[in-house]
């Protein structure tokens, strides 16, 4: 195993390797990561990951919050899919609770998941391709981000940071015209991903740059703690939405693309087809979209409706109770895990009987697949640094919480 | 999903794919068992942690060889204060386990799981900075995501959440 040993201190003193800093201010390492690099000419020698930079605390900050007050915290961990976030500490404190969603919600879970999922991967598309020179891609991916940003904001009022997955269901009902919407966009997407795919997939300055660079094999991938795209590109076919399904997901039909060659190309290809996936899981969520409550039948956890807090006394009681004191959760613990669009995101959320968490823990995809970068860039260019740093889809709110 | 109360019995359990193995091995390398909320704690003993996570790795029935997660829970002031927890996959059965290992407060210290899963590296890295406890044989063992020079381990109990500084 001494292949998969991790690079120790580097020691300068040699004259024919420089050690260079890719610092954590460059345009390229998508967040603040430093990279230190020991380079004979353009041949990497070793690469070891620094992270750090963008600690806030916010593990800490969740034991001093109640519940419902961690919800916010947790959309600006990995800032790209906050509602992904969302997702999975809702549903880990409900597993705790013991808590019964209405399928309704679900399905609107479902719905903004796969929304944000789309989102993730048009920003890694267009930084990923920015990076390596195809600087056109990132406006195309950013004119559909906007798309999905407004219907963001059409349903809660935010842009990026929803906080729109409560626990107990969903915060607001969707507006009238919310969903015709969404079924706009879902027509004229598709279309929009087949123009990414021309301008790259046949491309041959894009295919040279991406097959074959920043190759890992699967047994590597598993063993470094890769999940996600990464390791499905690999070969490796695990995906959470359909092997160990949550909120719904065992309703929808949807394929998961894998690849063999585990290189940047076979990532690539995983994560355009996947944007596919995701934009057939929202039509099929329109079509089936159920009635019913948005919020689950709780009235001690769950904030009531706005119109009974102002005429009922019970409820105005309730939602005093809840925002003042905040619910208490039963003891115990859970690890809920989830697909997220970088891999397996868990949060494994402890409690002791009391409204505020005794501890929150998140599992984060992008600090395993972190660890990829070394197995990955050893021996090859400097340039292909970029290219494995994009293909793994990093986000350093993440990583470093 | 209405709750129901935990089985903490090892003779209930001791069917389940990540228990059999290591009642199997080595029946005093087992603390304790709990089956709660759909998911299976197994309590391990502070010197069998490398081979008992080797042995789940490399169980022929359900192996266990994908390691999610090393994390820590501080339980200050009760001893043992410590408790870290290490989430196992098991990629071709898709099931998970939980293992915890209990630590008193005085110089933590456990073995590295190294060996057995590389991906270890950097969730072990976070343990020792934020809880300050060690890993033997780690190649690497730094501080992670706090400054080199910062003193204190944040995610104590005993350390302020707005810091000293």
């Amino acid at each position: 195993m001494a292949h998969l040993t991790p690079t120790p201190a580097l020691e300068p003193g040699q004259d024919k390797t420089m050690i260079l800093n890719m610092g954590p201010q460059h345009p390229s390492t998508h967040g603040v990561l430093r990279v230190i690099l020991e380079i004979d000419g353009e041949n990497i020698v070793r690469i070891m990951p620094d992270i750090g930079y963008l600690h806030t605390g916010i593990e800490k900050t969740c034991e001093a919050k109640f519940y419902q007050q961690v919800v916010p915290l947790t959309d600006r961990i990995d800032y790209l899919c906050p509602l992904t976030n969302n997702l999975c500490y809702v549903l880990a404190v409900e597993k705790l609770l013991g808590l019964e969603i209405p399928p309704k919600a679900q399905w609107m879970r479902v719905l903004m998941n796969e929304l944000t999922r789309i989102n993730s991967h048009l920003v890694w598309l267009g930084t990923h391709a920015m990076d390596i020179g195809a600087m056109t891609v990132f406006l195309y991916c950013f004119r559909e981000r906007e798309d999905v940003l407004r219907l963001f904001e059409m349903i809660s009022g935010q842009r990026m940071m929803t906080s729109y997955f409560r626990v107990g269901g969903v915060a607001l009902e969707p507006p009238i015209g919310f969903f015709d919407k969404v079924r706009a966009f879902a027509n004229r997407f598709p279309s929009r991903v087949d123009e990414y795919e021309n301008l790259l997939t046949g491309n041959p300055i894009w295919v040279m740059r991406t097959k074959g660079v920043a190759t890992i094999t699967a047994e590597d991938a598993i063993a470094l703690g890769a999940s996600g795209p990464t390791l499905r590109g690999s070969g490796v076919d695990i995906d959470l939405r359909r092997d160990m399904p949550y909120t719904g997901y065992e309703n929808f039909k949807f394929k998961v693309p894998t690849a063999k060659e585990g290189d940047v190309f076979a990532r690539y290809m995983c994560r355009v087809a996947e944007l596919r996936e995701s934009i057939k899981i929202v039509a099929q969520a329109l079509e089936g979209m159920p009635e019913g409550p948005i919020k689950a039948n709780a009235p001690k956890v769950v904030l009531p409706d706005r119109e009974k807090m102002k005429t009922e006394m019970e409820a105005l009681i309730y939602h005093f109770k809840i925002v003042t004191e905040g619910f208490a959760v039963p003891e115990g613990e859970v690890y809920q895990a989830i697909e997220s669009p970088r891999g397996e995101m868990g949060y494994y959320v402890v409690s002791d009987g009391t409204a505020k968490p005794y501890r929150v823990h998140m599992r984060s995809a992008c600090m395993a697949n972190m660890q990829l970068l070394p197995k990955m860039c050893e021996g090859r260019l400097l340039a292909d640094v970029v290219a494995a740093i994009g293909s793994i889809d990093i986000v350093l709110g993440e990583i470093d919480r | 999903m209405a709750l129901v109360p935990a089985v903490t019995d090892l003779e209930q359990l001791k069917d389940h794919p990540a228990v059999a193995p290591l009642l199997a091995w080595k029946k005093s390398a087992i603390e304790g068992v709990k089956y709660d909320r759909d998911e299976m704690t197994i309590y391990v003993g502070r010197e069998f942690i490398r081979e008992a996570c080797a042995l789940l790795r490399d169980n022929p029935g359900c192996p266990f060889n994908y390691l999610s997660d090393i994390t820590c829970v501080d339980w200050y002031p009760q001893e043992p204060r410590f408790e870290v927890i290490y989430h196992l996959f098991s990629i071709p059965k898709k099931e998970r386990v939980r293992l915890k290992v209990k630590l008193g407060s005085e110089s933590p210290a456990l073995e590295s799981v190294f060996s057995v899963w590389p991906s270890c590296n950097f969730a072990e890295r976070e343990v020792f900075d934020l809880f300050g406890i060690r890993f033997n044989g780690h190649p690497y063992l730094r501080r992670l995501l706090m400054p080199e020079n910062w003193e204190g381990h944040p995610l104590r109990k005993d350390y302020p959440v707005e810091g000293y500084r």
